[in-house]
This record gives C-alpha cells, sequence and structure tokens, in this order.
C-alpha cells in the first residue's frame, strides 16, 4: 500500500481520506500482531533471565559469603542477628518458625488434597460408644480449594521472605565491608514513618485488597474449572471436583446440551452491549445539552435547577428506583393518571412483553436511566464548559460561525478530548450497572425460551444481573457464574483496551491545542 | 410561470412570513394530530400512533386496508419530501451564487418521485375516505395533509429558523430562545421532582377501604384521599427500626474507616515514588475490570463461616465495605496532585519526617477532598443494595434500610406494605439529602475533578 506524507494527506478529499484510514489501519494489524507476539517472547525470555539472574546470585552469594551469611539460608534471619540487627533478624526467624509450623500442621494436608478436591464424601460411621450410625461430613471442598490457594499465596510469601534474607545478608557483608555502620532496630522503625512511610501507609490498604479482593478473584478463576453448585453448600455433599474447560464449552457452545446457556448468553451479552452503548450515550449528550441550557446567558435560578436535578444524587437509588418502578406498575400513578386524563383506554403494562420481544420495557429501562443519568453529567459539564477559553468563541462568532458550528467545532471536540477517559469508564460501568436494572424490572419480562435452565434470565438482564441470579436462589450454579464472570472481564478489558488506544487524550495530545 | 417559479416564490413568502407561516403549520399539525387520534381510538388502533410520524402513515394504511399504494403514499412520500426539500435548497443556494449539482440532481428526481407519489396519494385518500364513510371535507384534507408537512419540514431548516430571528431581531429572538429554554427546564424540574413528590404523598395516605382496613397497595390516584401519620406509627412498630439503626452503624464507621484508607492509598500513590508504583496501579486497574460481584460468593462463605452473616451482617458488611475501599483512590489522587510538591520539600528540609509533612502541611489542605471523601464513603453503604442483599438477606434483624425496604415490595409483601415502603422510603432519604445538599459543593468539586483526569 502507498504511504502519504502528510502534506499528500491533507490534500485528500475526504472520501478518500477515511479509505486511506481504513486501509492504513488492516495494514498495521500484521505489524501489530508481529509486535503482540514478538513482546511476549521478549517478555518470557527477560522473565527467564531475570530468574537465572537470581539463581546465580544466590550461589555467588553463598559460595563469597561468610559463615553467618552461609548459616542464615537455612535459618533465615542468622546472619542479622548475628550482626546486631537483632529486629530484623527476630521477624525473619519469627516468620520462618511459623511457616514451618503451618506446613506441617495443615499447609501439606490441604495441598495434597487440591489436585482431587477431596475424595470422601458423607458417609455413616459406626460409633462404638453410642452404639449407632452417626454421618461423618467428609471432606470440604471448598475448604480444600480456598486454604489451598492460601497455602500457595504462603510459600511464594515465604519464597520471596528468603530471597530478601539472602540479599540482606550479602547488603550487610558489603556495608561492613566498607565500614559503616549497620542500621539498628531504632532506625527501622523510624524509617517507617519517614523513608519508608509509604510502606506503613500502604499496608493497611493492600492487605484489605489483597484478602478482600484478590484472593476471591483468583478463588472464583479456578471455580470456574470446577463444578461447584449450590448443592456443594449444605452438608449434604460437600465434595465438588476439577472439570477442567467443560463449562466454558456449555457456555459457549452453540449446540447440544448446553445449548440454552449458550443462546441465553449471546442474547443477553448483545443487550448488554446496546445498553451500555444508550444508557452512556444519551445521558451524556442530554447531560452536556441540559448543562449548556443552564449556563446559557439570561437563564434565571441556575442554582434552583442545579439543585433540583441534583436530588437524584442524593437520593439513595434503591428509593428512587424501586419507586419509579412501582410508578409504572400496571395499576401504578401512571396508568392511573393517563386513564384519567383519557389518553389511553387499557393499561399499559410498561414492564410487560409480546410474545416475542419485549421493546417496551428495554426503552423504559434507558429512558429512567437518563433520568438517573443526567444530573451527574450535568455537574461534570458544567465544570468543564466553563473552562473553555471564551475568546475561542467570540472569534467564531467573528467568522460567522452559526450556533451549531460553534458546538461542533469547539464545544464538542473540547469536552469529548477532556471526557474521554470517563466515557470509557462510565460505558463499562453501565455494563455492571446492577441497580438501575435489578431494582427497575429485576431483569423481568422472563424470556420463556431461555429461562428454564439458565437461570430464569429474563429480557432487560445485563450479564452482571444474570450472573447474581445465577449465584442466588435454588441451585445455584457458581462455576456457571465465574464463567461469565471470567467472560465480562474479558469484554470489558478489550473494550477498555481498544478505546483506550483510540482516545484522542492518549493518543495525541499535541493535537488539540 | 414555470415549477422552479413557483418553489422560489413560495420560499420568499416564507422567509417573508415565517413566524405567520410556522404558527399556521404548527396549528395545522396539532389539528392533524388530533383528528387522527380520534380517528385512530375509533378505529381500535393505539391512539399514541397519531404523534409518531411515520408509525402514524403506516397505521392510516393499515385502518384503510389500502394495501401497497397506502405504503407508497403515506410511509414513502415522506421520505421523498425530504429528498425534494434538498431540491429546495439547491435553489435557496442558487440565488447566492453557490451551486452544487448534486442537489440539481436530487432536485429533479425528487420532484419525479413526488409527482407520482402525489397521484398515489390522492388514489389512496379518496380510498381511505371511502372506508371511513366521511364526506368530501375529509377527502381535502387528507390530501393537503402531505403538502402541510413539507412546509413544516422546510421549516425545520435551520436557514428559515435564522430567517425568523433575523426578522425579529438579535434581542428579541434571544428572549424567545431564552423564554423556551426556561419552559423546557421547568418541564424538567416537574419530571425530576414528580416521583419524589409521589413518594411523599403515598407515605401520608391512610384512607380506609369499607371494610374499616387501611388501603396498604398500589393505588393509581396521586392524591391521598385521607391524610395521617398511620404509616409512619407503623413503621416504628416494626423492623424497620432495626434496619434503621443498622444502616447508620454501618455508614457512620464505614465512612470512617473507608476515608482513612483511600486517603492512604491515594497520598502514597501521588507523593512517593517507589519501585512497584506504576505496576500496582496498573494491577488494581486490571483487578477493577472484574465485577466486584464474582467476589460476593466466597466472601459470603467465609463470612458465615465466621458468623458474621444474616442476623450479625452488620460487622460483616462493614468488613466487605472497607476491606476493597483501596481500590477508589483515583479522584483523591487526582487532587493531591494538584498541591504543590514544593511544599513537602520545604517542609523536609526543615527535618519534617514523611509522616508530619502529611499530618501537618498536606492534610489541613486537603479539605476539600477529604469531605468529598466522607460524603461518599457515608452515602455508598447508606444505600447500598447489592452486597447488603446477598449478604444480610436471610434474618431480618441483620438487614439494612434497602434489604429491608426492598423486601416490602416483593410479590408477597408489597400488599400489604406498600405506603410503608413509602414512608420508610421517605425517613431513610431525608438525612443523606440534607447531607448531600449542604456538602453538594464538595461533591461538585471531586466529581468534576474525577471526569476530568479520568
Amino acid at each position: 500500500m502507498k504511504r502519504y506524507t502528510d502534506m499528500e494527506y491533507l490534500r485528500l478529499s475526504k472520501g478518500r481520506k477515511f479509505l486511506y484510514k481504513i486501509a492504513a489501519f488492516f495494514c498495521a494489524i500484521p505489524r501489530g500482531l508481529k509486535n503482540f507476539f514478538l513482546g511476549i517472547v521478549r517478555a518470557v525470555v527477560n522473565f527467564f533471565q531475570s530468574i537465572g539472574r537470581e539463581f546465580a546470585d544466590i550461589f555467588t552469594t553463598f559460595v563469597k559469603g561468610d559463615w553467618k551469611t552461609k548459616l542464615s539460608y537455612l535459618v533465615m534471619g542468622f546472619g542479622n542477628i548475628a550482626r546486631g540487627q537483632i529486629l530484623r533478624g527476630l521477624l525473619f526467624l519469627l516468620f520462618e518458625a511459623v511457616f514451618i509450623v503451618y506446613m506441617i500442621v495443615a499447609g501439606a494436608k490441604w495441598m495434597s488434597m487440591l489436585p482431587s478436591l477431596g475424595k470422601v464424601g458423607p458417609h455413616e460411621v459406626y460409633n462404638a460408644v453410642l452404639d449407632q450410625y452417626t454421618t461423618e461430613y467428609g471432606d470440604n471442598s471448598f475448604k480444600i480449594l480456598l486454604y489451598g490457594v492460601l497455602t500457595i499465596f504462603f510459600i511464594i510469601a515465604f519464597i520471596y521472605t528468603w530471597r530478601v534474607n539472602i540479599r540482606q545478608n550479602k547488603i550487610s557483608e558489603q556495608i561492613i565491608k566498607s565500614g559503616k555502620p549497620l542500621k539498628s532496630g531504632g532506625d527501622d522503625l523510624r524509617s517507617l514513618v519517614d523513608d519508608n512511610f509509604h510502606r506503613t501507609l500502604l499496608a493497611l490498604p493492600m492487605t484489605g485488597i489483597l484478602i478482600f479482593t484478590v484472593m476471591p478473584i483468583i478463588f472464583m478463576i479456578l471455580v470456574a474449572f470446577t463444578n461447584y453448585s449450590g448443592i456443594n453448600d449444605g452438608y449434604a455433599n460437600n465434595l465438588f471436583t476439577w472439570v477442567g474447560l467443560d463449562n466454558f464449552n456449555t457456555l459457549l457452545a452453540w449446540e447440544g446440551a448446553g445449548n440454552v446457556y449458550s443462546a441465553t448468553f449471546g442474547e443477553i451479552l448483545s443487550w448488554t452491549l446496546i445498553w451500555a452503548f444508550f444508557a452512556t450515550f444519551t445521558n451524556y449528550f442530554l447531560g452536556m445539552f441540559v448543562a449548556m441550557m443552564i449556563n446559557k446567558k439570561g437563564i434565571r435560578l441556575k442554582k434552583l435547577w442545579r439543585t433540583i436535578l441534583v436530588l437524584t444524587i442524593a437520593i439513595p437509588q434503591f428509593i428512587s428506583l424501586l419507586y419509579v418502578s412501582k410508578m409504572f406498575d400496571k395499576n401504578g400513578i401512571v396508568n392511573g393518571l393517563l386513564s384519567d386524563l383519557g389518553v389511553i383506554r387499557q393499561n399499559i403494562d410498561f414492564w410487560g412483553s409480546t410474545a416475542h420481544s419485549a421493546l417496551l420495557p428495554r426503552v423504559m429501562v434507558i429512558v429512567i436511566n437518563i433520568w438517573i443519568g443526567i444530573p451527574y453529567l450535568m455537574l461534570i459539564a458544567t465544570g468543564i464548559l466553563m473552562n473553555i477559553p471564551a475568546d475561542l468563541y467570540e472569534s467564531a462568532k467573528i467568522d460567522g460561525a452559526s450556533g451549531w458550528k460553534q458546538f461542533s467545532k469547539i464545544t464538542l471536540p473540547y469536552m469529548l478530548f477532556i471526557t474521554g477517559p470517563y466515557l470509557l469508564t462510565s460505558f463499562t460501568g453501565n455494563m455492571n450497572n446492577f441497580n438501575v436494572i435489578y431494582l427497575l424490572t429485576g431483569g423481568k419480562p422472563i424470556n420463556a425460551a431461555a429461562s428454564s435452565a439458565a437461570g430464569s434470565a429474563g429480557y432487560t438482564d445485563l450479564l452482571i444481573t444474570w450472573l447474581f441470579k445465577i449465584t442466588t436462589g435454588e441451585g445455584a450454579k457458581y462455576y456457571m457464574a465465574s464463567v461469565i464472570g471470567i467472560l465480562v472481564f474479558i469484554v470489558v478489558a478489550i473494550i477498555s483496551l481498544v478505546v483506550y488506544n483510540l482516545l484522542p487524550s492518549i493518543k495525541n495530545e499535541e493535537d488539540f491545542q | 410561470m414555470n415549477y422552479y417559479a413557483i418553489v422560489n416564490n413560495t420560499l420568499e413568502f416564507i422567509k417573508e412570513n415565517a413566524l405567520i407561516v410556522g404558527i399556521i403549520a404548527a396549528f395545522c399539525v396539532v389539528a392533524i394530530t388530533v383528528g387522527m387520534w380520534k380517528v385512530f381510538q375509533k378505529a381500535g388502533k393505539h391512539p399514541w400512533m397519531a404523534v409518531i410520524p411515520f408509525a402514524r402513515d403506516y397505521t392510516l394504511t393499515e385502518i384503510g386496508s389500502t394495501g401497497l399504494i397506502g405504503v407508497l403514499a403515506y410511509v414513502i412520500l415522506p421520505i421523498l419530501g425530504i429528498i425534494n426539500l434538498n431540491g429546495i435548497r439547491y435553489f435557496y443556494d442558487l440565488n447566492k451564487g453557490a451551486s452544487k449539482p448534486i442537489y440539481a440532481i436530487l432536485f429533479v428526481l425528487g420532484t419525479i418521485f413526488l409527482a407520482i407519489a402525489l397521484f398515489f396519494h390522492v388514489l389512496s385518500s379518496i380510498k381511505l375516505s371511502n372506508a371511513f364513510e366521511k364526506g368530501t371535507g375529509f377527502l381535502i384534507g387528507l390530501i393537503l395533509l402531505p403538502p402541510v408537512f413539507l412546509l413544516i419540514l422546510g421549516l425545520d431548516q435551520s436557514k428559515y429558523v435564522r430567517s425568523v430571528s433575523t426578522s425579529l431581531g438579535l434581542k428579541a429572538s434571544r428572549a424567545i430562545s431564552n423564554t423556551l429554554i426556561h419552559i423546557v427546564l421547568v418541564i424538567m424540574a416537574i419530571i425530576w421532582l414528580v416521583p419524589f413528590v409521589c413518594i411523599v404523598l403515598q407515605s401520608f395516605r391512610t384512607e380506609t377501604k369499607p371494610d374499616g382496613t387501611m388501603i396498604t397497595w398500589i393505588v393509581p390516584d396521586v392524591f391521598p384521599k385521607k391524610w395521617g401519620l398511620d404509616n409512619y406509627i407503623n413503621l416504628f412498630k416494626s423492623d424497620f427500626v432495626d434496619w434503621y439503626l443498622n444502616t447508620f452503624i454501618i455508614a457512620a464507621v464505614v465512612a470512617l474507616l473507608q476515608t482513612f484508607i483511600v486517603l492512604c492509598m491515594s497520598y502514597t500513590l501521588s507523593r512517593f515514588r517507589f519501585k512497584l508504583r506504576k505496576g500496582l496501579m496498573q494491577f488494581m486497574l486490571i483487578l477493577g475490570m472484574f465485577p466486584g460481584m464474582l467476589t460476593m460468593i466466597i466472601l459470603y462463605r467465609v463470612l458465615k463461616d465466621l458468623g458474621l452473616t444474616e442476623a450479625h451482617a452488620v460487622p460483616g458488611l462493614i468488613l466487605v465495605y472497607v476491606a476493597s475501599s483501596g481500590m477508589g483512590y483515583y479522584i483523591s489522587k487526582g487532587f493531591f496532585d494538584t498541591i504543590p510538591k514544593t511544599l513537602d520539600e520545604a517542609a523536609r528540609v526543615d527535618g519534617a519526617t514523611r509522616a508530619q509533612v502529611l499530618f501537618k502541611i498536606i492534610l489541613p489542605l486537603a479539605k476539600p477532598i477529604v469531605i468529598y471523601t466522607v460524603l461518599t464513603a457515608f452515602m455508598a453503604p447508606w444505600g447500598d443494595f447489592v452486597f447488603a442483599r446477598y449478604i444480610a438477606f436471610g434474618d431480618s434483624s441483620g438487614m439494612n434500610a434497602a434489604v429491608g425496604l426492598w423486601k416490602w415490595l416483593t410479590q408477597d409483601m408489597i400488599n400489604l406494605r406498600y405506603t410503608m415502603f413509602c414512608a420508610g422510603g421517605v425517613l431513610v432519604a431525608i438525612p443523606v439529602a440534607v447531607l448531600f445538599m449542604c456538602l453538594q459543593k464538595y461533591y461538585v468539586e471531586g466529581v468534576t475533578g474525577g471526569a476530568v483526569k479520568g
């Protein structure tokens, strides 16, 4: 393909420019793929190289080090204690002791059971004392998986600490050789509010994130490869096992036994994307429009209008949304008003569906979301619009630009440039907008074709509400929920990556100015 | 006089008398819509169809069962009209000396099609008026309908609109547009307020049925027939008091702890440059792409084993809300980034430790963002539904207000508790709404800053 220089490109007509862009995009794909795979190869090579370097370092430290260092390989922290850094040494020693005791008491057992997730189901055992059969619950796969994951975390942490311990010995030796004093325990403590203050500050938040976000996510990713369902939650049967990629096959296969799931998944995914698109852009443009109306010169009571709109942010959504959903009930106020005015003769079932589609509830959900979303956008847009330099508009006016021209050439590009990242996050946020859907419709009307097996999915269900439905109620299918969760992650990640690379504010910051 | 001249003269006329033509056209539209409404009502079709342009035309062909001819006349005709409109624009441009060949082609084509379509239109109009058994007046009205439409579409063009405003003068046109905006704003304010006004009204509804029991379900009237405080009194006899207390405890504790954690996190990521900083931020970005609900399954099981669900859900919920709150550092980090670093450095030179810098210098400056964080950290658990629904579902005494009130609106409770739900909703909304309105300024600052930084 012929490449144009910048000047040549600028001389092209609009249509040719567009075609050229498309062609350039497709021509760039092979190069992009090549770079991507080369990048992966390079990363892998780097990874192994750095591991090799670590091993070499560990080895040379051992060979060159004195006896204190050598003993530290076995007894962590020995070197620190022997050189007078009692506090550090004791911490290392304590960690090693805890690790060894844990592995002997429990860790080894959990690790050994991890590959099978337990074999002994509930069974009856003869109890000689009571002279009767009692139930033994057997292995609990949930606990095995959970503690197995925790044990792996612990082992990794131990290996890391061991490595730090060795490096410390090496550094201490170097410092002693150069004749400087080592840091005392007091120095260490003091640095926690000074040079190492960031560690102190991050300790609590990161622990919370590790235990309450990272660990559950890893656990749930693993669950996607098991058959863990609501049945395994009670005491009747705590056993579940690894099933490999079966669950992904069920969800993504378009034929066979999993058909119900895959059809439902397809439908819900497409509705989720449609919903996210409309929910994001209707709010964005209408919110901007409202902000411009309120900001216009000569509009009175600006503060009043803003305050009224902001009410929907101030009042908890579960109240406003639940109430609005009941307002549009078949016997609700809206129907009552409309029939009093003689507009309708028959009450409209806003949340109902016809045999094959559910256009009305879907449109309703989007419209009510506008009611919820405009105030946010109005607040954001107000702030940004005030920052647009006024001389831009003045010179445009002198050049004879109409109101629409001013909007499309100045206001809109400015807004899009500044709020690009926000648009992206609000798109992905809308994909996972649980509150609006669940509180308004609960996913209803029920999609009869797909409901029976697949967690009674409805026409307005998003992936996230479907996931919620699958994990609650009778016969919760946790494995399916985590498969859906992983797929949601993949969709969100792909959209974010693609859009992030297309965003003007990231791509060509200079162009705009 | 040829066709060109007719169009040209018509255009001139419209330009000169734009206001009058516009008013007449608007009147015609209203009259036609009302007429259609009645016609549709009589024919048993949905009257709303009369308002939606193309749906209305299609329904007309359905009523008249005019078949293909009707479809041609009522559905395709307006489209062709729009094409022809471009022809009119061609004339407008021609007058100014700008000639665009595409308009000329469109104009010729449009005119030909329009002539054909008009012919079919007359045919189908006769058929329709026969189907309704109406007189010649109706027929004439029907035949005249599309030309009126064309006029309105023509007025839609901004050039003519502008010719209206220039004929009125700048001041007057601005006054008109401002009046229009005020009208729109008033309508919007009403739409935004109606649900809240309605819920307050419902909460005072105490009318009784003939047998003396109170009406507690959905009633299609806006205003109560009998006012009273019975719903609120009943509320204090129910589990609602527990829920309210739970919600308050959760929200207050979470607000404190979460603010602390978020400030730690954002201050660190804004001020310190350490080895894993970039990696940490990217890692949390990726973590945020997982649906948070996914973690609920395991957290529920673990909390259940610890005995922190259902009846004792309050500490469990606090734990869940607070633990992961470090992920929401973006907005306050953006704020800390705006505080100049030279302040820190000056203090460090004077011998202050990093901790002293944070507590003595940065925090006093960061008052707006601290208030913003407290406010959002309080409001989120106050209205949270998802996690609470999962963790505190089984036992009434551990629920927060959101779950409890939601339960009152489920199928088997709604007929007994609907008006009480409204009263409860009012009580839950008031404190947080008042708090929000007082601190609105800080909220706006935070949200705007957050959106700009992304």
